[in-house]
């Protein structure tokens, strides 16, 4: 047989539209961010990249950081898109180690939603707010067309203080850090995927959503010793470690065996051709400290409720500076790599 | 997790890895046809833990990256369409064909929506009566079952306003246009564990017969995939040449004889072009006469497919094991992920993209 037709379409470089990758938190969010955003918008606290932004005003350091919510469905096993909208902002404010204390709320609403869905999603956030210690102090609603939005959008805006001594950032990551994962990766993503019209299985994955200021606290009990901290929401663990290795210009590298995924959810994920590296969490933190801490801040972890699974899953090191790799279970390594846009389930 | 933690236990991967060492005593060429055993050796590094006398060459059973640019350009047109929900496996979806991809038609506007099955198409057809709901049916003999039974189903059911549009290619007669290349070097081959539990592995007889290859049906899972290697290099190294099967709890001799009664039902063998490697003798599946209504081909006429391939690109190559993936000068430069020359840098069962993903770093 001879080789003929050596087949190569047209690169498609430029994006002439935004596409649903653009807001996936891979590389093509990543894009977007650095050749359109961040181009009109520079200042040295939005360049950082960090969660939130830390804000030195007289007598105090804050922490502000906003997020919007567009989860489809709205409610999912294990919470629904309101409680998540007061845990994710709260999280963000406090990936710095900083205590949140006020949120603002605003919501896009689709003519046409039922009030007994907004009533329900109102209390969620209500007993959401209570438990992670945060007021609601200020907020605004639209009402749109139907079909201008997917019944409803909120943006959560969030403000917290911290400690003036606390430089918790990507920018103070050490060779030698270990890096701790504080439990099980993928649940709020697969509880999510799962419960979407058209899936003809039925799982028992819940969402992971939760507010984790106070682990935070617990950990910085444990020791002040703790170099980054981040959610790994959009774009999962994998993603959040390559922003690391990027913006530290380090090398991370991890243990296969140590990633901890629960039985449902690695079935979950086989099913639909999904790695759990790259799915959604909601309630999990990675934690960059320093080596000799590591005991003492994992302890004070697994001693708080939604730390208990917590566990090393690997560390920083000086080859493959801006790269994540794995130790597979067989002792080679390969690349974890930065997502491109949302995972595509495989055809077999 | 049953019945895959004891396919990925380190531990047994290792015994095995130490048996094939031992067991290795020339150099040998041995291909995967299977693009999900492509990305499960490089995903976990089989080919770095391998005596250096085994090469591994990576298959064309990628059925994203076969998949003719024309059809694709077809699938983009008919996607464009006013009245069409198009419906498909997500993998698809980013392939680009001549001018863009099947998520810029739905960026644009089209309905383009990603199913797991085409029995989900069926259903959205149900729901949708006065909308054309086309399903794009491709892939090899592991998905043809359902598809078929899409087709099945809708004219049991009465169902006028679905069809697919199919480019279904077959593995055997890929093999043994391989095998009869004067540029052939495989000795050896895993066959794609999941095309066998449906066909079996009889019709693999007369090719081991006739060239003289092991043939190995093979799972995924890294315990599998060693298994697989052991087994070929077991009877190369014995001068053995016959049909062996590792994958023991999915495939039998006779494969799922009531999927190969509706594949036949449904499909009839035809002769299909292979993106990059071009056209083989009947190795596609095309569907029947009789239910010449549920063709998309037939239903929507497209006019004006002009393709347009550069040349950059040497996917060709890669889909037949002649060049690994980093041997092309464009590999992590020109194309990328993002910037993919080729499906084979697109494909989730693309070699390409399985180099890019796991291993750019090392090699």
């Amino acid at each position: 047989m001879k080789i003929e037709n050596l087949s190569c379409p047209l690169p498609i470089m430029d994006h002439k539209t935004i596409q649903l990758a653009h807001g996936a938190g891979g590389q093509l969010s990543n894009d977007l961010i650095d050749t359109l955003f961040l181009p009109r918008f520079s200042n040295k606290t939005l360049n950082a990249m960090e969660d939130q932004a830390v804000l030195d005003f007289p007598g105090k350091r804050l922490s502000f950081s906003t997020d919007t919510f567009v989860v489809d469905p709205i409610f999912f096993p294990g919470g629904n898109i309101g409680e998540l909208a007061i845990n994710g902002t709260v999280n963000d404010v406090a990936m710095c180690g900083a205590k949140p204390l006020f949120l603002s709320v605003a919501f896009i609403l689709e003519e046409g939603l039922p009030m007994e869905d907004l009533h329900q999603i109102l209390i969620s956030m209500e007993i959401a707010a209570k438990k992670a210690g945060v007021t609601i102090v200020t907020g605004d609603t639209k009402v749109v067309n139907k079909g201008s939005c997917d019944k409803i959008f909120i943006n959560t805006t969030g403000i917290g203080v911290l400690e003036p001594d606390l430089n918790i950032a990507s920018s103070q990551i050490k060779i030698g850090d270990k890096i701790i994962l504080s439990g099980t990766l993928a649940d709020h993503g697969m509880a999510v995927m799962t419960s979407r019209d058209g899936l003809s299985f039925q799982s028992r994955v819940k969402s992971d959503t939760a507010a984790l200021n106070g682990l935070i606290d617990s950990m910085l009990k444990g020791s002040n010793n703790i170099h980054a901290l981040r959610d790994p929401t959009r774009g999962g663990v994998a993603t959040t470690l390559n922003e690391f290795a990027r913006s530290s210009n380090m090398g991370i590298s991890l243990i296969e065996e140590n990633i901890p995924v629960k039985s449902d959810v690695k079935g979950a994920c086989e099913i639909l051709g999904i790695d759990p590296l790259y799915v959604a969490n909601e309630g999990k933190l990675i934690a960059v400290v320093s080596n000799e801490d590591a005991p003492n801040i994992l302890d004070a972890m697994k001693n708080h409720p939604l730390g208990k699974d917590a566990v090393i899953i690997g560390e920083v090191v000086s080859n493959h500076p801006g790269m994540v790799t794995m130790k597979t279970g067989l002792g080679a390594n390969r690349i974890v790599d930065m997502p491109i846009g949302e995972q595509l389930p495989r055809i077999c | 997790m049953k019945y895959l933690d004891e396919f990925r236990d380190p531990i047994l991967a290792k015994k095995i890895l130490a048996e094939i060492h031992k067991t290795v005593t020339k150099p040998w060429v041995i291909m995967e046809i299977c693009g999900g055993q492509t990305h499960s050796i490089i995903r976990n590094g089989i080919d770095q833990v391998l005596p250096k006398e085994i090469e591994l060459d990576h298959g064309p059973g990628c059925p994203v990256c076969v998949t003719p640019l024309e059809i694709i350009d077809k699938a983009i047109a008919i996607a464009g369409k006013p009245n069409v929900i198009f419906t498909s496996f997500g993998d698809m979806l980013r392939v680009p064909g001549s001018k863009k991809d099947l998520f810029m038609v739905k960026s644009e506007g089209g309905d383009v929506r990603a199913v797991y099955s085409p029995l989900e198409a069926l259903t959205i057809a149900k729901n949708n009566p006065k909308k054309e709901v086309v399903f794009f049916a491709v892939g090899f003999e592991t998905t043809a079952p359902g598809n078929a039974m899409a087709i099945h189903q809708a004219a049991k059911e009465g169902i006028a306003n679905f069809s697919e549009l199919v480019s279904h290619v077959l593995v055997p007669p890929a093999m043994e246009a391989l095998l009869s290349s004067p540029e052939n070097r495989v000795q050896g081959y895993l066959a794609a564990g999941h095309v066998c539990t449906i066909m079996g592995w009889e019709e693999y007889d007369p090719i081991a017969e006739k060239y003289q290859v092991p043939i190995v049906p093979t799972g995924f899972e890294p315990v599998d995939v060693l298994e697989g290697i052991l087994l070929v290099v077991k009877q190369l190294e014995e001068g053995r040449y016959e049909v062996e099967n590792q994958y023991l709890r999915s495939v039998k001799r006779e494969g799922n004889q009531p999927a190969q009664e509706l594949i036949s039902k449904i499909y009839k063998i035809t002769d299909r072009k292979w993106r990059g490697i071009g056209e083989i003798p009947q190795s596609g599946l095309s569907i029947r006469e009789q239910y010449s209504a549920y063709d998309a081909n037939l239903k929507f006429s497209v006019e004006d497919i002009q393709t347009n391939e550069p040349e950059l690109c040497i996917s060709g190559v890669i889909l037949q094991g002649l060049k690994k993936p980093n041997e092309c000068p464009a590999f992590g430069k020109e194309c990328t992920p993002t910037t993919p020359l080729g499906a084979t840098m697109v494909s989730s069962e693309g070699a390409c993209a399985a180099y890019y993903k796991y291993q750019r770093m090392g090699k």
